[in-house]
């Protein structure tokens, strides 16, 4: 079982408080992500789950059990960190089972739960090597065997993938949602990218500043966010803001529009534009488009093949339906 | 990316590199030569650079007249005593520093290594004068004692550098693995230490191996170490050059030895860490 | 866990310090003892009256200088050498750092007499056979003779730290300043050499901080003399308390130069400060 409740918990360095009191359930199995730009608190959160951080106010709970109190190692909970921090004078075998030494296994059912994890990591032909003689991505993948091996009531990720180059950070994105798709263990992922926490999350905990902005699924975020600040953070290229007038006449502080939410064309649509840089992705392109009349340049998806050069004169056409609108203190008006 | 280096120009740096090289090193490699020579073709003129009747007639005289073996052990147990007590020391003190640091750490570090400036000959005569009435003069205990202080800020400050590349976030690791306190210091944190204790205590071994002003003040010939043995050949009797390189040859090659094999480390030590 | 650490070398400094300072004020002589009686300023006076005082600051100010000006330019050139591409670089390397290793009573006699000796010293058998006059270099240049020593001693430390230094310099900042049109004397000036800076900033005060101190290399090659033209701070101070047992003059001058030491430590533990914080 992994069921983690925060229960009023903060977190205050010296006098400054990086965590004002907050709750969060994270339910057993679940696939969390906290996501936010750097320093807003996510990893002081992981770390306070973990035990490596103490707690100024509050209590943590792992299945109904106060562990406020319990050490890190008693925890039952095994964690990924950003630098791998695998252990330089082991063998990749010995790395992966530190755990169990620490647990007290015995050695055949060691090395019987070494094997498997070093198969199902595509690590087996490394065993003997040291860390130092690794790649990034094999480091990577022996962190995880070394969090695997013990079966641990959930996973802890720091920004695991932070450290890999683009391909390979795809990979292991995919490699670690198959991981929980089979073992169904609770695991709580750090990151600050947002690609990352819509693609692998089941629940997304935005964070800005300790303060949880929003929990929910991918898609509830996208649809829905509470404010301009999750609008924002959420989504690829960023959704387009307008304030003034426009804002206005949509009752609204300020509206927002995301790029896919808006057709360009020659001769159809409200608003009248110039188009700037635009980036060819294959399968989309985006316009960065200059609206004189509304003050801002917008972004806009279209089709791959869409012929439109820079400088052409254009009109846009937002879908209003999809269009979030937001009051002077940033929280969606419904 | 490294260009390669025309082959003509690498012929000359080597030529120079090698010729500057043997200069420096030219005053030890005669001392060598010149201990396997007798007495008389020590002076010949015009000395003989390799072809002479190699002989050992020097080693027997220089062991003959005095006791080198007592002063090598003297030499020993000073250098490797006060380094391993200063160790058990500063190993407990760094640690905290390096992992547990406070508000005062770093001023205490810095006071600590301010102490190391103070000149030893402010604080000759008292402890001269203490070590007279202790009866430590003249003996190994006193010698250990007054290298141990002499070096704790060294080896304070060079385990700390060494500490603190530690990760602590392997440290952090254990303790997620289920390490308590006990395994995490004895699997984790000794092996990962251990190389920047090993290399502390080489570069402190020579350190006090060929430290010269405490050991001659402090000794006169019970526990007189190495640096003090050959002292005694300052004042000339006869011929003695032979001897003399002989002497000189046994008094610094095992240091020479250890620090060849320590050249990486002495940087980071005797800069503390300023110099990597 | 820190504290017996602390606690010792709080020990270490405090008593001897404490009682340097006290001796300094008292008229105090090992050949009668029971006379100590308190004098005041009068061995500060005295001590520093003494010509051969004055004579002491200028040859320790003669050889701190003197050995740092050679062993950084030195330095700088070994390091640039050793820097560069060679067959046996690593062997080089130990032959050049070798002498700091050599314990400095073995250095200073073999030194003396086997190469600086006006007779049998290898350089007057040199100078015989080029059919020169051999040169007393411990008669006429006593204090020169001594630098030399000590350069040759402490040499290997500044290349090693400047060696080290250079090697840890980016390689793309001097492409990027060959991209930028300089030539390698400038690349030299503006960027490898400011680049050093701060290992020989490191290098001056280390050295400085040893070479107040040289006693050793004095002691078994002239014992200060001719005259007072070898003796230094260091040795005065010895000489006064332990050959002529005036422990209180002795001592005024161990008050002055842990004085002078601490204006140099002053400048050494900034630098090593700042590091820290970096």
């Amino acid at each position: 079982m992994g069921l983690i409740t925060l229960k009023n918990v903060s977190k205050s360095f010296d006098d400054v408080e990086v965590i004002p009191p907050l709750d969060l359930e994270i339910r057993d199995g679940e696939f969390v992500v906290f996501v936010g730009p750097s320093g807003c608190g996510k990893s002081t959160l992981l770390r306070l789950i973990a035990g490596l951080e103490d707690i100024t106010s509050g209590r943590v709970e792992i299945d109904g059990v106060d562990v406020t109190e319990v050490p890190p190692a008693r925890r039952r909970l095994a964690m990924v960190f950003q630098s791998y921090a695998l252990y330089p004078h082991m063998s990749v075998r010995k790395n992966i089972a530190f755990p169990l030494r620490m647990a007290k296994l015995d050695k055949a059912e060691q090395s019987r739960r070494v094997e498997s994890a070093a198969h199902v990591l595509n690590l087996t032909e490394y065993l003997d090597r040291r860390p130092g003689q690794l790649s990034g991505g094999q480091r990577q993948r022996v962190a995880i065997g070394r969090a695997i091996v013990r079966e641990p009531e959930a996973f802890l990720f720091d920004e695991p993938l932070s450290n890999l180059d683009a391909a390979l950070r795809v990979n292991m994105r995919l490699e670690i949602s198959e991981l929980h798709q089979s073992l169904k263990t609770t695991m709580i992922y750090v990151t600050h990218d947002q690609v990352e926490a819509m693609t692998m999350a089941d629940k997304i905990v935005v964070l800005q500043a300790g303060v949880i902005e929003q929990v929910g699924s991918p898609l509830e975020l996208y649809h829905n966010p509470r404010n301009l600040f999750v609008a924002s953070f959420i989504g690829s290229p960023k959704m387009n803001f307008l304030r003034g007038d426009e804002a206005d006449r949509h009752g609204a502080h300020t509206i927002g529009i995301r790029p896919e939410h808006i057709r360009i064309s020659a001769n159809e649509g409200e608003w009248k534009g110039t188009v700037g840089v635009s980036e060819h992705l294959g399968a989309d392109t985006f316009f960065h488009v200059r609206c004189e009349e509304l003050g801002a340049t917008l972004t806009v998806r279209a089709d791959g093949d869409n012929p439109l050069q820079y400088g052409d004169s254009v009109l846009l056409a937002p879908e209003l339906a999809k269009l979030q609108r937001f009051d002077a203190d940033g929280l969606r008006i419904t | 990316m490294a260009r390669a280096v025309p082959a003509r120009r690498k012929m000359l740096t080597t030529i120079l590199g090698w010729g500057v090289g043997l200069t420096i090193f030219f005053p030890i490699l005669w001392t060598f030569l010149t201990g396997f020579k007798t007495e008389a073709e020590a002076i010949a003129s015009p000395p003989s650079f390799l072809l002479f009747d190699w002989t050992l007639s020097a080693y027997d005289a220089v062991n003959q007249r005095t006791d080198y073996l007592k002063h090598f052990w003297n030499s020993v147990v000073i250098s490797f005593g006060s380094t391993g007590l200063g160790l058990l020391i500063a190993v407990p003190a760094a640690w905290a520093m390096a992992f547990v640091p406070a508000k005062r750490t770093k001023d205490i570090l810095m006071w600590m290594l301010s102490t190391k400036m103070l000149p030893p000959v402010g604080v000759l005569i008292p402890i001269y004068l203490i070590f007279r009435d202790a009866g430590l003069l003249d003996t190994r205990l006193g010698l250990v004692i007054v290298l141990t202080l002499i070096n704790l800020p060294i080896i304070v400050w060079m385990l700390f550098t060494y500490f603190r590349e530690i990760p602590v976030d392997i440290l952090e690791a254990a303790r997620m693995d289920g390490a308590e306190l006990r395994s995490e210091i004895l699997f984790v944190l000794v092996p990962m230490a251990v190389p920047g204790i090993a290399s502390t205590l080489l570069l402190n071994v020579i350190l006090a191996w060929n430290e010269a002003f405490w050991t001659l003040n402090l000794t006169a010939a019970k526990a007189a170490p190495l640096t003090a043995f050959i002292a005694s050949f300052s004042s000339p009797e006869g011929l003695f050059y032979a001897k003399l390189s002989a002497a000189s040859t046994m008094a610094i090659a095992p240091i020479l030895i250890v620090g060849w094999f320590s050249q990486k480390q002495l940087v980071r030590g005797l800069t503390f860490g300023a110099v990597k | 866990m820190i504290s017996p650490a602390v606690a010792l070398l709080l020990c270490w400094m405090l008593v001897p310090l404490g009682l340097t300072l006290y001796f300094s004020f008292l008229r105090y002589n090992l050949l009668m003892p029971g006379m100590e009686q308190w004098t005041g300023w009068t061995n500060y006076y005295f001590f520093l009256t003494d010509p051969s005082f004055w004579d002491a600051i200028r040859n320790t100010l003669t050889l701190v200088i003197g050995v740092l000006i050679i062993t950084i330019i030195g330095g700088v050139l070994l390091a640039l050498l050793l820097d560069q591409e060679m067959w046996g670089r690593n062997i080089v390397r130990l032959l050049v750092i070798a002498p700091f290793f050599v314990m400095p009573t073995v250095s200073a006699l073999v030194w003396k007499n086997m190469f600086m000796n006006p007779v049998n010293g290898l350089f007057a058998q040199l100078s015989g056979l080029l059919g020169l006059e051999p040169f007393d270099f411990f008669a006429h240049a006593p204090l020169s003779s001594i630098i030399a020593i000590v350069s040759w001693q402490w040499l290997p430390f500044a290349t090693l730290i400047l060696l080290t230094a250079l090697q840890s310099l980016d390689r793309e900042q001097l492409e990027a300043s060959e991209m930028d049109g300089a030539g390698s004397i400038n690349r030299l000036l503006f960027i490898v050499l400011p680049h050093l800076a701060r290992a020989i900033t490191v290098v001056i005060l280390i050295q400085t901080i040893f070479l107040l101190s040289i006693f050793a290399e004095i002691l078994v090659t002239t014992n200060g003399g001719p005259g007072t033209a070898t003796t230094n701070l260091t040795f005065l101070v010895y000489a006064q308390s332990l050959l002529q047992f005036d422990v209180g003059g002795g001592s005024a001058g161990g008050v002055i130069a842990i004085v002078l030491a601490n204006i140099v430590a002053i400048f050494l533990m900034r630098m090593i400060g700042r590091n820290l914080d970096a």
